[in-house]
């Protein structure tokens, strides 16, 4: 199946679609958070919490020996939740700082599910329900049931955003403000991460453990590349997550049904790659190509500045010099000349060069300090 | 407005007001009474517990005791009458919003939930951008303003919440001249117009100049009252520990 035929069948073939719906959902779930984990500056939260999911899952399935995916993803929120409480925990109890919490967490319980998850590999009795697509993901087993469940939940996190949104803007900025007029920033900062928790466990299936923290942060940092508003950029991370998430999965399946997970990833990051380099206000190239503009201008000047002071000693301002005679009698690089003669303050022919008219005056201007 | 008893003529009352970090009392069972309508600086060496103190006020900061009253009543029944202005310092100023969103957002108190800036409350923050000079730069994100500007615009928000008690942190800390005169002109305004203002100020030289009542802090309050009668070298002594000289323009 190449990718032509991939799109084709997503309007088309009923399993497709829905793993397509799916991932989209996702995508924009996790864009949508994502943005408030990047602007909070919780990026590692997602990674320890999604990490934290495992012991859970796997706990979940030895309880109940369910091979149900709502009974495993309400284990995986519990672990979850208890990771998020006991980073907090750390971080107020000891004087171990937030890093070294999330650190600390992120690795115990990963350490601890993978023991758990190796341990009922083992044992013969129990068949382990292919719980391994959850360290990296497998799209393919997305059902309706599971597009409908990330659907509500997009649209449930949409709906506080549209009731909190000036509390919650207020609050992401400045909490100290918020609270001195009455914000309940605890509350907003609860609401936020039990979604951001939510959203990582939805994704589990998708995405995997390992993996997840990327799918939350790529389109957020990304979209913050592409505007200076708040809402703007929410609106940019999650159709870039929606990208993200319905392109990977489509190479994915389409080549020899790679990991979901990485492919979904590597898709998110190459759209981070793209925008660090090519956005118009933030891009890397934008800021070189400026840098080089102003360089450029800074060395026509001075050559210019140069050119007037010789000028300037004679009657005739139009008296023509050897090009020799500039930069200590190296010459000048040609371009340099050129794009003055471009400008038409200058002429340039057989090596010798003579100033106009419009150049004495613009380089007496100069001169004054006014221009620059 | 407001019933005169003995209390409720302070705009501001901190009763025996105890705050600590990790068991280590950082605020000393402060005891503080501010008239209305005074501008008035509160001083003391780093780590005094200026911030802290502030921050207790505006029940940011957790309290072991005490209790804060505005006008006789609870701060937090009191809310609207009062504006803060933090440290410009505290807020990532890379956050995608504009120099007037950010002035908008001294609306949202008195909006209170669900309600979104009207007609009215966009008039009014471009009335607050208009004063501190701001208004030219209110499309600009807010990283491509001077420090200077930032805490115009910090102020700008202050004023848009129209309230009788401005609490500033620092409003003057990495401003250049031009625009610590703008704003010591817009705070002595305010305090025309009957305002009571209560700043953390690190500048003890300008203090006669800008201030016309002062509180000494060092974990304990040192002395509060009028400028004329306490800020002196024995207070200052005491405050800071050391023969602190300064030149008093009287």
């Amino acid at each position: 199946m190449d990718i032509f035929e991939y799109i084709s069948l997503i309007f088309t073939d009923y399993t497709i679609r829905n793993i397509s719906l799916g991932t989209g959902a996702l995508g924009a779930i996790c864009g949508v958070l994502g943005s408030f984990a990047v602007l909070r500056k919780e990026s590692l939260l997602g990674d320890a919490i999604s990490h934290a999911a495992l012991p859970g899952i796997v706990l979940a399935f030895m309880i109940t020996q369910a091979k149900d995916n709502y009974v495993l993803l309400i284990g995986a929120i519990i672990s979850g939740l208890i990771g998020t409480l006991l980073i907090s925990g750390i971080v107020t109890n000891t004087r171990l700082k937030k890093d070294a919490a999330l650190g600390i967490v992120l690795s115990v319980f990963f350490g601890f599910g993978m023991l758990l998850l190796t341990f009922i590999q083992k044992n013969p009795d129990a068949t382990q329900a292919g719980l391994d697509k959850y360290l990296f993901g497998q799209a393919a087993t997305l059902m309706e049931n599971d597009v409908k469940l990330l659907s509500i939940v997009l649209g449930l996190s949409l709906l506080v955003l549209l009731m909190f949104w000036k509390e919650l803007k207020v609050a992401l900025f400045d909490s100290d403000y918020a609270k001195s007029i009455g914000i309940k920033t605890r509350f907003l900062d609860s609401l936020i991460s039990f979604f951001i928790v939510l959203a990582i466990v939805l994704g589990l299936q998708t995405v995997g453990v390992v993996l997840m923290s990327a799918m939350l942060l790529a389109p957020a940092a990304a979209a913050r590349q592409w505007t200076n508003r708040l809402y703007v950029m929410l609106i940019i991370a999650a159709i870039l997550g929606v990208i993200s998430g319905v392109v990977g999965t489509a190479v994915s399946t389409t080549y020899n049904n790679l990991s979901t997970g990485p492919v979904i990833v590597v898709i998110a990051i190459l759209i981070v790659i793209i925008s660090f380099l090519f956005s118009p206000k933030r891009g890397l190239l934008m800021r070189q190509i400026l840098f080089i503009r102003s360089r450029k201008k800074i060395e026509q000047t001075k050559v210019l500045l140069l050119m007037y002071n010789i000028a300037k000693t004679h009657d005739d301002v139009g008296h023509p010099h050897s090009n020799k005679i500039l930069n200590n009698f190296q010459g000048i690089g040609k371009n340099v000349l050129k794009s003055l003669e471009n400008q038409g303050w200058i002429k340039v022919n057989e090596g010798m060069w003579l100033m106009t008219e419009k150049g004495f005056n613009y380089a007496e201007e100069l001169n004054k300090g006014i221009t620059l | 407005m407001f019933e005169m008893t003995d209390e409720s003529k302070y705009a501001l009352n901190v009763h025996d007001l105890t705050v600590a970090y990790d068991f280590k009392p950082v605020l000393w069972d402060i005891h503080l009474q501010v008239p209305e309508g005074v501008l008035m600086a509160i001083v003391g060496p780093n780590g005094a517990g200026k911030s802290t103190l502030i921050k207790a006020i505006l029940g940011i900061q957790k309290k072991i005791a005490g209790t804060v009253e505005i006008f006789g009543k609870p701060y937090e029944k009191m809310r609207k009458e009062v504006a803060y202005v933090p440290q410009k310092g505290t807020v990532d100023w890379d956050f995608p919003t504009t120099a007037f969103d950010v002035v908008k957002m001294g609306t949202y108190g008195e909006l209170g939930w669900f309600r979104r800036p009207s007609k009215k409350q966009k008039i009014a923050a471009l009335e607050a951008l208009e004063k501190v000079g701001m208004l030219p730069f209110k499309n600009r994100q807010i990283s491509q303003l001077s420090g200077g500007q930032q805490q115009r615009i910090f102020l700008a928000r202050a004023l848009v919440q129209n309230a009788s008690i401005y609490i500033m942190d620092e409003p003057f800390q990495g401003v250049d001249a031009t625009t610590e005169i703008a704003i010591i002109n817009i705070l002595k305004e305010l305090r025309s117009s009957g305002k009571t203002l209560v700043v953390v100020h690190h500048d003890l030289q300008t203090i006669p100049e800008y201030f016309d009542w002062v509180t000494f802090l060092n974990v304990k309050k040192i002395a509060t009252g009028p400028i004329k009668e306490i800020f002196n070298d024995e207070n200052l002594a005491k405050t800071y520990g050391i023969n602190y000289k300064v030149t008093i323009n009287k």
